[in-house]
């Protein structure tokens, strides 16, 4: 009898522990950093660097949102702690042997390359920038 | 004619005054950089003196079987396309895998220019657009690199002589692992690019070196040693004229005293020749355009071998953001040393740092030095012997068989053995006289069976009958 009601008594306080603990809202607004707009410069360098397109209003406040949902991490306290960038990093980097393993495919290579000459890929004789703003077509023209 | 660039004791002259025509910089300005301080000279006609600054970013080609990253064989020549994974033609599902012997290649470089290596580094991604990257980015070490904080010791002579040497050292900021890009063939008639991926992911070493040189005569010696250096260790057989060692150097110029001045970074250097030229040519336009009231821009110049001058280059438009972001396909990289190697652990997966070290093979300077000690001979000698592919074989394998003392050998094989190479073209190994037939050769002369001029003679006729 005393055994089962301690096994309720513990189920209910992990419920109640589980209730009560970190809510998964958003942090309250005031303690962020202010919204900072994101200018058509950086929008515009983005589109060059990353060949993204933002096509419409939409896109860019969603890009917003994000910058705002990434700035709450600046409510905690990272004095003395080592970033971290990736979850990988107590996982052994596997060493491969130097042997030659692979190659040799060329024909499957350049079977899904639009233009081939003769076994090499072909490609436009230099990079063709993204115009400049004031000569595309982009939304980002009237902001 | 101005004289060519004697180095950097004593007055710095233009060097490519000699050939160059039309975009060459008129005129001759004076400057001086002293061989043991470094920096200052003598202005001449009024004008406040300049301080050339030069410094190298090195891509050395790791000597392995495979690429970095994939299994694909690393050859030079081979058919287009044919040398190339999935990966790395950047198909999407493919992972890198890191191989073994590239990281051995890098710490056993790290160790032998004297660096600290990092028992933990990062891989980067750096994007950038071209043709022949395909995967839109390269992985490479830009956070934390390999190995850290070395140092290249190097001798420039200072006369044409070479009876002063005088010895420098430059600093190596940092070494780290890369992958290589393709080639890119233009074909300009059908405005078009062919690109070729068997060079796509082959492991690089980048040596960073520090801004300490100021001419191109120190910048070529450093790259010569560093060459060395590198074919001693094997890690890379650096042969500039494959693309197995890539040089580009960092120029500016500013007045003693004062900042650095904006520098430019030159390419397409193909061999230490002109590494010497375009550094020399690229400290001279810098001086002109300021002293014309002119600036200089942040941009990327390429060396153009037959005009001998540096161009403007096409492509690369104003500054680059590479957005390096780490790559979260790779743990970090843990290396180890004989304290904290873990006790279970599979050999094959385990790089020990002190293992290297103790496998290290005597490096260039080593050598020299075991020679003029060995045999007596000058210091200056000591470093034509290990310039020359094979020389120094050649040269202990005369002496092992004649009586002739070392000291005298060595001019037979520097002044009339070499410089008889040198004018037909011919290295060691296509030598028509063997060390054994020089060997026999200097007996004579030593048991006064011949005399000198008669020996010169025989030295030089069988050589050119061999030749005609």
């Amino acid at each position: 009898m005393r055994a089962l009601r301690f096994g309720m008594w513990m189920r209910i306080r992990l419920a109640r522990a589980l209730l009560t603990g970190p809510t998964r809202d958003p942090a309250p607004v005031r303690q962020q950093p202010p919204p900072q707009k994101v200018s058509v410069e950086v929008l515009d360098h983005l589109e060059h660097l990353a060949l993204v397109d933002f096509r419409d209003a939409e896109g860019v406040e969603r890009l917003q949102k994000a910058i705002q949902f990434a700035d709450q991490l600046h409510e905690v306290n990272t004095d003395g702690v080592e970033p971290m960038d990736s979850v990988l990093e107590d996982r052994c980097l596997y060493l491969r042997e130097d042997d030659v393993t692979e190659g040799n495919c060329t024909k499957e290579l350049l079977k899904n390359a639009r233009e081939k000459v003769e076994e090499y890929f072909v490609a436009p004789p230099g990079n063709i920038p993204l115009p400049k703003l004031e000569e595309r077509e982009t939304f980002l023209q009237g902001s | 004619m101005a004289a060519a660039a004697r180095g950097c004791a004593g007055v710095w002259r233009r060097a490519c005054q000699r050939g160059a025509g039309g975009p060459a910089p008129r005129g001759q300005r004076d400057v001086s950089c002293n061989a043991r301080s470094g920096a200052v000279p003598a202005g001449k006609s009024g004008l406040a003196p300049w301080v050339p600054v030069v410094g190298l970013e090195i891509h050395a080609q790791i000597s392995s079987n495979s690429k970095l990253f994939s299994g694909s064989q690393v050859q030079f020549a081979a058919p287009p396309n044919s040398l190339v994974s999935f990966f790395d033609a950047s198909l999407p599902g493919t992972l890198p895998v890191l191989n073994r012997r590239c990281v051995e290649a890098a710490v056993m470089t790290g160790l032998a220019l004297n660096c600290s290596i990092n028992k933990k580094s990062l891989f980067d991604r750096k994007h950038y657009f071209y043709a022949d990257l395909p995967a839109g980015y390269q992985i490479t070490q830009q956070r934390v690199p390999i190995a850290v904080n070395g140092s290249l010791s190097y001798s420039l002579c200072i006369d044409n002589k070479m009876s002063q040497m005088v010895n420098k050292t430059v600093r190596i900021k940092q070494i780290q692992l890369e992958q290589d890009s393709g080639k890119s063939l233009h074909d300009d008639t059908r405005s078009q690019t062919l690109v070729d991926l068997n060079r796509a992911g082959v492991g690089l070493m980048e040596v960073v070196m520090e801004p300490d040189m100021c001419c191109g005569e120190e910048a070529a010696a450093a790259v010569r040693e560093l060459q060395l250096i590198l074919q001693t260790l094997g890690s890379s057989q650096a042969v500039m004229a494959e693309g197995q060692l890539r040089v580009d150097a960092n120029v500016s110029v500013h007045h003693p005293g004062e900042p650095y001045g904006v520098r430019t970074e030159v390419k397409n250097i193909n061999s230490i020749r002109f590494l010497a030229k375009a550094v020399d040519y690229e400290i001279q336009r810098q001086i002109e355009e300021l002293e014309n009231g002119g600036t200089i821009l942040n941009e990327t110049r390429a060396f153009d071998s037959k005009l001998g001058c540096t161009v403007p280059m096409r492509d690369k438009e104003g500054k680059q953001d590479y957005r390096f972001m780490p790559e979260p396909n790779l743990p970090p990289l843990i290396l180890y040393d004989a304290k904290s190697l873990p006790a279970n652990i599979n050999h094959q997966q385990v790089v020990n740092i002190d293992w290297i070290h103790e496998r290290l093979p005597d490096l260039p300077s080593v050598k020299r030095a075991k020679l003029v000690e060995r045999y007596g001979i000058l210091p200056e000698h000591s470093f034509t012997l290990l310039n020359e592919d094979g020389l120094t074989e050649f040269f202990e394998n005369v002496v092992k068989q004649t009586q002739m003392k070392p000291k005298k050998v060595i001019g037979w094989i520097l002044n009339d053995l070499l410089s008889y190479l040198k004018q037909h073209s011919l290295t060691v190994k296509e030598s028509p006289v063997s060390s054994c037939l020089l060997a026999d050769l200097l007996n004579l002369l030593e048991k006064k069976e011949i005399s000198s001029t008669a020996a010169k003679q025989i030295n030089y006729c069988p050589l050119d009958k061999y030749i005609r």
